[in-house]
């Protein structure tokens, strides 16, 4: 399992794909290959895949610190605690300093697993921004 | 829980910018050695493990083989007693004393294989566990090290393309209004495609001459004779 094995694939389907999505997704250079995948209509907020030894990672890039009302912080992060096990198959996480939603999966997952993964973490990524905007500027 | 304490101490001392490793390489080496160590160890208290329970299954088969003698030769005893052959059941018991005496070797021989294979048991376990372990942890170094770089190249990209990763908010905005032009769009084509098939319908009905007819001139002629 590598990107390229994902991008060939989401490109391939058009649409065809179990989902509704359409992708449209290119490797970025890198120390590490990531795969930028975009959903049609959505390209604002792409999700990112990469491969590790044991596990493909989706991470989809929600908002930097600098976005977060100060004062409302600590409300945001325990909401964030109790939405993570509602939501489904993605989790609250953070990087550097911005927070991300992502999946992890197994390498062995078949191609219509990678691609429910990522459908729903886009429509994850979308409703929480939506549902947490009060806690942003 | 060393690794994770490693991973946090490293965020939080500012191991964080862009390229900077947060585990260095060295101890990932040091845990490669780590979890190849731990295998050579499992692979030889298995292969140890084998021999063992072979050797407790031979001492197994020899204490029944022992027992099943003692037994026939029992049997040669009393029956030598039975004719009164003293003197021949006196050698039988010799024999029988003989091999009581190999059959109490060999108890001890197999107590102390069974013994060994518990203990070569428990190792194994315990290494196996050991070694699933160190993977675990190996595994969340290497996962922060490609996240880290991940995130690195994913910057690097947006840096390079000049294009910003906008703010969540009008993010969201832009994808609600492009989804809500579709919509609208969607259901303009649909109230479109309703009157079209609305109005061949009319038109077919007409053409029939069922339902409102148009009126015409030689209909409004005939009304106006009709009142007079």
């Amino acid at each position: 399992m590598n990107i390229h094995q994902i991008a060939n694939h989401l490109n391939d389907l058009g649409d065809n794909s179990h989902t509704g999505f359409q992708f449209d997704c290119y490797p970025i250079d890198g120390d590490v290959e990531v795969l930028q995948v975009n959903i049609v209509g959505r390209e604002e907020i792409p999700l990112f895949v990469s491969v590790t030894e044991n596990q493909v990672l989706c991470i989809s890039y929600l908002w930097g610190e600098d976005e977060v009302k100060p004062e409302r912080r600590s409300q945001m992060f325990e909401t964030m605690l109790e939405l993570n096990i509602p939501m489904p198959l993605s989790s609250f996480a953070k990087i550097d300093d911005k927070y991300v939603v992502y999946g992890a999966l197994s390498v062995n997952s078949s191609m219509k697993e990678i691609e429910q993964e990522l459908s729903v973490l886009s429509d994850n990524c979308l409703e929480v921004i939506d549902e947490l905007s009060e806690f942003l500027n | 829980m060393g690794i994770l304490n490693k991973i946090l101490t490293a965020f939080r001392g500012g191991a964080t910018e862009v390229g900077q490793s947060i585990v260095d390489a060295n101890s990932t080496r040091i845990f490669e050695q780590e979890i190849r160590d731990a295998e050579k160890h499992l692979t030889k208290a298995k292969r140890e493990l084998t021999d063992v329970m072979a050797k407790e299954m031979q001492a197994s088969r020899e204490i029944d083989r022992l027992k099943r003698a003692i037994a026939e030769h029992e049997g040669y005893a009393t029956q030598a007693l039975e004719k009164g052959n003293e003197t021949l059941a006196l050698e039988v018991a010799e024999k029988i004393a003989q091999l009581d005496q190999e059959l109490a070797e060999q108890q001890s021989a197999n107590d102390s294989f069974s013994a060994h294979a518990i203990r070569l048991k428990e190792l194994v376990r315990k290494t196996e566990r050991q070694l699933a372990d160190y993977q675990r942890q190996l595994s969340m170094v290497k996962t922060t090290e490609s996240v880290q770089k991940a995130t690195a190249t994913i910057t690097d990209s947006f840096a390079s393309s000049n294009s910003k990763l906008l703010n969540a908010k009008d993010s969201l905005e832009r994808i609600k209004a492009r989804q809500q032009q579709f919509d609208d769009r969607l259901k303009a084509s649909e109230t479109l495609a309703e009157e079209n098939s609305d109005k061949s319908l009319q038109s077919k009905l007409a053409e029939a001459g069922i339902g409102e007819q148009k009126s015409n001139a030689n209909a409004v002629l005939e009304r106006l004779k009709a009142r007079k």
